[in-house]
């Protein structure tokens, strides 16, 4: 296919970062109006083209520079697009136009502030996807931050903004870490263009200066032991809202660490044995503390840590087999983790509470929302043919190649871990006795837990109804709320039953991240 | 030195605010850890370098400045303030809340103190 290059990196590669700045404007002066819903819907699938765009052009391992401002390579800050960067930017935008259908669907778009939030946040998304700096790298996340703490204290009550000022302080820690970092790096090599540090790492200064960069990152990341503030927020702000986090702000991190640990660091350094170790206990410690919860939310958050681990551990096993099993896993990861999430939050709108002990048997009231399910927990377990199955493969694949014993037990292991979580969930909420015929063993009375889909607590117990900001009418019209979690199911089973161009892909993007030789040239080279 | 001790400085009363507790000895921590990263940052680009990078005929090479710190400085100061102020109102929202929320809690069903004590 013909994909002009030149247009691709004068144009759609600043634009996938200005583009949605540019919206959130308009939308914000058009209020809460059907046209900025609209554009909402419109924007994600605007980035959706131009990654596919991206993809064609990148897919023989070409890599698209935009040299901001036309300074030489070097000293301007770049832009680019390579086959990884593609991929996220396709995977980010689907999941953001499925996870706006949704919020639609639950009510949120009257919230004037709402639409214009998401398209800033998702703008620093993409722009950290594309950027070769990182100082620009520490901007972009901070330009996604800042719009996801409106959006965490939103729901307006004490739940969510003590959530939200947890959130808030964690980041702003990672934040500090990671200037700090930056600073550090600046003063050992005088550069923070990510292309001039590449393979940099085997020097014991600079080795050490990003590894603040690191730490910072995974933070942000949740990858144990810096794990603990994520179920603490992210199952107290609204289910829609939560699901695009996951999709979208821990993911900066997990594709920020991929990408300058693949590049500064050699294979063999110690940090790699330090971020094996740190991936298994990710993997150990989330599926472990998933068994606890007694929310839905609440198990698919510890979820996400376990998942971290097992995308961040291809990072540094076997060189580009690994790497290939990062991105593979990632695509994987984001699709059925956000699934999960509207589908969850299907059930609490629904229902009004998403606490495991009251629900139970909603398979027959809620049939199409129980087969999203079932599929997307099939898939994150690891069972054929789903996309979760060829992601596990790659991950063993890649610790039987690096001949790391430990790594390929804890994956094994830790599936079992995964697929007795999704059970409890399963036979929790959607199979077993409906709630009614069960024996009413707790003393709240039904009115409690049933009230409009914003004022009830993530944890199901109806907060303060009087204090909700703007909690929005009960919208019913459920075809809407079901149909995106239904359709990311149905994706990663697509995936799973033809998963050759996918992983193809991913040989590519791993070949490339593991040999960066080309990525560093277009950034330097000043070629354009 | 006078940069590091002041780095070091600045850090160490800064954490100490933070996990002291209480919200504004929080807020003033993290202002306190954040000029230690700014610190961190000027001292990157060489503090001995002080003067002016402009190039006027020829460039002092050996005494300008470095701009480049400044301006993520700069950037850095910015993005901090707006997060500070953002969460000091959400700390001052909080407080409204929770004290509301005991105003009314006389009475009200005690499961609902435990799901927020849990957030918290």
């Amino acid at each position: 296919m013909n994909i002009d290059i030149a247009f691709l990196s004068t144009w759609a590669l600043p634009l996938v970062f200005l583009g949605p700045l540019i919206a959130a404007v308009i939308t914000f002066v058009l209020g809460a109006s059907a046209v900025s819903r609209f554009i909402g819907l419109l924007v994600p699938l605007g980035v959706f083209a131009v990654s596919i765009a991206l993809v064609i052009a990148t897919m023989d391992g070409q890599v698209v520079v935009s040299q901001i401002a036309g300074w030489p390579g070097g000293v301007a800050i770049a832009f680019v697009g390579d086959l990884f960067s593609a991929l996220m930017l396709g995977v980010s935008s689907l999941l953001v136009f499925t996870s706006m259908v949704f919020s639609y669907a639950a009510g949120l778009g009257i919230d004037r502030w709402f639409v214009p939030a998401v398209l800033v946040m998702t703008g620093g998304v993409y722009g950290a996807y594309v950027t070769a700096d990182l100082f620009n790298l520490f901007v972009m996340v901070e330009v996604a931050l800042l719009p996801s703490y409106i959006l965490m204290s939103r729901r307006g009550t004490l739940t969510a903004l003590r959530a939200a000022r947890l959130y808030l302080i964690v980041n702003l820690t990672a934040s500090t870490l990671f200037l700090a970092g930056l600073g550090a790096v600046y003063g050992v090599t005088g550069t923070v263009n990510m292309a001039a540090l590449a393979g940099l790492g085997v020097l014991p200064v600079v080795g050490v200066a990003t590894g603040v960069v690191v730490i910072a990152l995974s933070l942000k990341a949740a990858l144990v032991p810096t794990h603990s503030w994520l179920p603490a927020t992210y199952p107290y702000t609204s289910p829609a809202v939560t699901a695009l986090f996951s999709g979208l702000l821990t993911k900066i991190g997990v594709y920020a660490l991929v990408r300058i640990i693949s590049l500064v660091y050699e294979p063999g350094q110690l940090v790699t044995v330090i971020v094996v170790l740190a991936c298994v206990a990710s993997m150990v410690i989330g599926v472990l503390g998933a068994l606890g919860e007694g929310t839905i939310r609440g198990v698919l958050t510890f979820h996400m840590i376990s998942q971290v681990g097992y995308i961040l551990v291809g990072v540094v096993l076997a060189g580009a087999v690994g790497l290939a099993a990062v991105v593979f896993y990632l695509i994987h990861h984001t699709i059925v983790k956000t699934s999960l999430f509207l589908t969850g939050g299907t059930v609490e709108h629904e229902e009004g509470t998403g606490i495991i002990k009251r629900l139970g048997g909603l398979a027959r009231a809620h049939p199409v929302a129980s087969l999203a399910f079932l599929l997307a927990a099939l898939s994150l377990t690891g069972i054929p043919p789903f996309s979760g199955f060829w992601a596990k493969l790659g991950v063993l694949n890649a610790a039987a190649d690096a001949g790391s014993v430990l790594v390929f037990a804890a994956a094994l292991i830790v599936s079992v871990g995964t697929l007795g979580s999704m059970l409890k969930l399963g036979s929790g909420v959607f199979w077993g006795t409906p709630k009614g015929m069960r024996e009413e063993e707790d003393e709240e009375t039904p009115s409690d837990v049933t009230v409009g889909p914003e004022t009830v607590g993530a944890t199901g117990v109806a907060i303060d109804v009087a204090t909700a900001v703007e909690a929005p009418p009960v919208t019913r019209w459920r075809p809407l709320l079901v149909i995106p979690g239904l359709a990311l199911a149905l994706i990663s089973l697509g995936i799973g039953l033809y998963p050759e161009w996918l992983l193809a892909l991913s040989d590519t993007a791993g070949q490339s991240l593991s040999e960066p030789t080309a990525y560093v040239t277009a950034v330097l080279g000043g070629g354009s | 030195m006078t940069l590091a001790i002041a780095v070091g400085f600045l850090a160490a009363v800064g954490t100490w605010l933070v996990v002291r507790g209480g919200a504004v000895r929080l807020i003033l921590g993290f202002i306190l850890l954040g000029h230690a990263a700014n610190l961190i940052i000027i001292s990157a680009g060489g503090a001995f370098r002080r003067e002016a990078p402009l190039v006027d005929g020829e460039l002092l090479a050996e005494n300008a400045a470095d701009p480049l710190p400044q301006a993520f400085v700069l950037t850095a100061i910015v993005i901090t303030f707006g997060v500070t102020v953002y969460l000091l109102s959400l700390v001052a929202r909080t407080a409204k809340q929770s004290s509301k929320a005991e105003d009314e809690s006389i009475g009200r069903i005690e499961g609902q103190a435990e799901e927020e004590g849990r957030s918290s």
